[in-house]
């Protein structure tokens, strides 16, 4: 993926996944994102950066959440933010995926933030502006399918290096659904791009694919293994539909295996920071003793969410690209 | 008697595993003299060509049997437009292919043998490459009602399966077996547990677990493997396994062979070459049935296919529809064109397994012929049927909107270069393909 979002001078194009990313861009969207916190915080929380340009929210899959926060990124730009809900559009009407792309790039669209059900739904779209020659056309993944999720990677790693500071000691756990996950799979690649040297991941073997450890993680269905003495524990959410069928017996049975309560934490690090990609099931991955808890930073993590994103559209944009050492 | 002699070529017999060169005479769609010469000796004079007779200059490119292609599906309205089935019969020939066998998973399903009858005088009509339908083992290859498998034998069926569609009851495919055996008709099956089978999945490997796409363990084939093999041992039917993906199945149609049941399978030139590697930056055209596997399941096949275990190599040959390929990878419908490069990349496994170009043939030519029973085919020997080729093995050339024949653009060979191409190709004796690049 490393050519089709990257320019050949290493300038960000696309953002389809944090995979093949190096760590001085990834510092430097961090970098970024912390004069972007400044201007949230303000009574006036709005910059020029972005005026006259137009973000496309296009939602293939039903969000809230995310697509709030990425207008919000694009409002506090002074972007023109457009939302299409296509779940209940064109294409329920039968347009094609790459119809739709080509009509909203008629609109004389700046920038698509996608979220798609199918993995991959984003890199095609990129190769097809790029058959298309639509080169001054962005594609920001905003969630696709179980691939990939990088500003939700990019906003965790941000959260981590707030409270810890250096990735080169840590020692971080990944908990939970990772085979559904595209949360999981850019939280891997990013860790392993900053140089975390210890990454584990636990979950029950139905929930964690093959081939795990051939990402450079270790891999293990005990929760208490994974969570001795670690500095960052990173929970997954349990999607609803997993919750019956054959990937797990009940919830009540989840929680007491994979569950976060304070009892399992405290083989962890006594300032280990718990996080989560929201939205929680309390009872389920964590017990809400430990998501409302001191250790918890779930809600840092969508404040820094805003500033990251805001550091990713003005990059994309191609501002602030030049400050880069 | 019309004549046509091809002088000056390479002889390539992968029944005997001989390679001579010389001249080849035909006439009257059969093989009639073989006069074997030096490359530079003059055309002897008692082939010098009389009056209207033909004679080819091979100029030293081999001359082989023509292609026998053991599984391609034929997709799209073949019944109702003609053109649209010549189309996939001129992309056969152009790839030296003489005769297709086609799955039953057409549009309708091969399932009466009206329509066993109406495909076959179709192609008939074409004159380019021979088909031989896979009659549907079951009804609308919907698993529960047999098909009239006696009826469709006589309208030209040579084996009964069921396309990519799985029997799930037990009881109805260890029946179906049993009622093919009672005619002594071959039983040919894909292998894919429907449950492990996750659509738009790729191996279950580190490659899916990045990519995030549905895993497909190697369990789904080895299961029904397994299970295929132990009916077909009670039922007494003849099974053939059509493409095989995984190193354990190697291993399982390995013990079934040694332990004296009657099978024979296949792999498709694409696992004989990529891995779920090849998949790259989701590439809808590496989104395959059976899915890319990993290198190590690929040299086993390869291994396999030149030590006899897996008996032949097949196109898999799927024309897709660019709509349909232009989703993203699990969305996308799956399958490959593969006529025209069929023979390229049966060249560069041969090579790779450091074989001879008729070993490497034989899997696409003698060994096919005898599955089929006929021994006038794959070989080249006086009187055997002249379905021949004529190809330069190191010629290097690029799939692409100028070289490309047939419907398939969707391969995932696309614009690269391949080495090895068909020059002629002849059924019976007349000419079905040429390549209007290359003067002979």
């Amino acid at each position: 993926m490393t050519r089709l979002q990257l320019t050949p001078d290493g300038r960000l194009h696309h953002l389809l996944t944090l995979e093949g990313l190096p760590e001085s861009l990834l510092m430097h969207i961090f970098q970024l994102a912390d004069s972007f916190l400044e201007v949230s915080a303000r009574s006036v929380k709005k910059v020029p950066l972005l005026r006259g340009k137009s973000v496309f929210n296009l939602f293939f899959e039903n969000s809230t959440r995310t697509r709030t926060t990425f207008e919000i990124a694009a409002a506090r730009l002074s972007a023109d933010v457009i939302n299409l809900n296509i779940a209940t559009s064109s294409t329920a009407k039968g347009e094609s995926l790459l119809d739709t792309i080509d009509n909203i790039c008629a609109m004389m669209a700046d920038m698509l933030v996608i979220r798609h059900a199918s993995s991959g739904a984003p890199v095609r779209i990129a190769q097809h502006l790029a058959e298309r020659g639509l080169n001054h056309v962005h594609v920001l993944n905003a969630g696709d399918g179980r691939h990939a999720h990088p500003t939700q990677g990019l906003l965790d790693m941000y959260t981590i290096r707030h409270y810890k500071r250096d990735f080169s000691q840590l020692a971080v756990a990944v908990v939970g659904d990772v085979l559904h996950s595209r949360v999981a799979r850019s939280e891997i690649a990013a860790l392993t791009a900053l140089g975390v040297p210890d990454i584990r991941v636990a979950g029950p073997k139905t929930l964690l694919p093959q081939g795990l450890d051939a990402l450079g993680v270790t891999v293990t269905c005990d929760l208490n293994e994974a969570l001795d003495g670690v500095d960052v524990v990173m929970m997954l959410r349990l999607q609803n539909e997993r919750m019956h069928g054959s990937f797990i017996s009940t919830t009540a049975e989840y929680h007491e295996c994979w569950g976060l309560t304070p009892e399992r934490l405290k083989r962890a690090k006594p300032d280990a920071i718990v996080m989560h990609p929201g939205p929680m099931n309390r009872g389920v991955e964590i017990a809400s003793s430990v998501a409302d808890g001191p250790q918890s930073v779930i809600l840092p993590q969508v404040t820094f969410g805003i500033a990251v994103r805001m550091a990713v559209f003005t990059l994309l944009a191609g501002i602030g690209q030049g400050e880069r050492s | 008697m019309r004549r046509q002699i091809i002088h000056r070529a390479r002889l390539v017999d992968p029944l005997s595993g001989k390679t001579t060169t010389g001249s080849l005479v035909i006439a009257d769609g059969r093989i009639v003299q073989i006069v074997e010469a030096p490359l530079d000796a003059p055309l002897p004079a008692n082939l010098a060509g009389l009056a209207g007779e033909t004679v080819v200059d091979a100029g030293g490119k081999v001359l082989a049997p023509a292609l026998i292609d053991t599984y391609a599906r034929l997709t799209g309205p073949i019944f109702e437009q003609q053109a649209r089935l010549e189309a996939e019969l001129r992309g056969a020939t152009a790839g030296g292919i003489a005769h297709l066998v086609v799955a039953p998973d057409t549009d309708p399903p091969l399932d009466e043998a009206g329509l066993v009858e109406m495909l076959l005088e179709r192609a008939r009509r074409a004159q380019l490459a021979q088909l031989w339908p896979l009659g549907a083992l079951t009804v609308g290859l919907k698993g529960v009602q047999l098909a009239e498998m006696a009826r469709l034998a006589a309208a030209g069926c040579f084996a009964f399966a069921q396309g990519d569609k799985a029997v799930r009851d037990s009881l109805a495919l260890f029946r179906a077996m049993q009622y093919a055996a009672s005619f002594d008709f071959p039983v040919w099956f894909t292998a894919a547990d429907p449950d492990l089978t996750l659509p738009g999945g790729a191996h279950d490997g580190v490659i899916a677990a990045r990519l995030g796409l549905p895993p497909i363990p190697v369990a789904a084939e080895t299961v029904a493997v397994s299970r295929l093999i132990e009916l077909a041992r009670e039922a007494g039917v003849r099974l053939h396994l059509v493409h095989l993906s995984s190193r354990r199945s190697v291993e399982l149609v390995r013990r079934a062979k040694a332990e004296g049941v009657l099978i024979t399978a296949s792999v498709s030139v694409l696992h004989l070459t990529m891995t779920d590697r090849d998949i790259g930056e989701f590439d809808a055209n590496t989104h395959l049935l059976p899915p890319l596997r990993s290198s190590e399941d690929r040299e086993a096949l390869a291994a396999a296919v030149a030590d006899g275990t897996i008996d032949l190599i097949t196109s898999n040959h799927t024309t897709v529809g660019s709509d349909a390929k232009a989703l993203p990878f699990s969305e996308s419908a799956p399958g490959a064109a593969g006529l025209v490069t069929l023979l390229p990349l049966a060249l560069r496994w041969g090579e790779a397994q450091g074989l001879t170009l008729a070993q490497t043939l034989a899997p696409l030519t003698s060994r096919p012929a005898q599955l089929l029973g006929r021994s006038d085919l794959g070989c080249l020997s006086v009187g055997a049927t002249a379905d021949l080729i004529l190809f330069d093995p190191d010629q290097p050339w690029v799939l692409d909107e100028t070289t490309l024949v047939g419907p398939g653009r969707n391969t995932p060979w696309w614009g690269a270069t391949l080495t090895g191409r068909v020059v002629q190709t002849w059924r019976n004796g007349e000419v079905v393909y040429r390549d209007s690049a290359i003067k002979t």
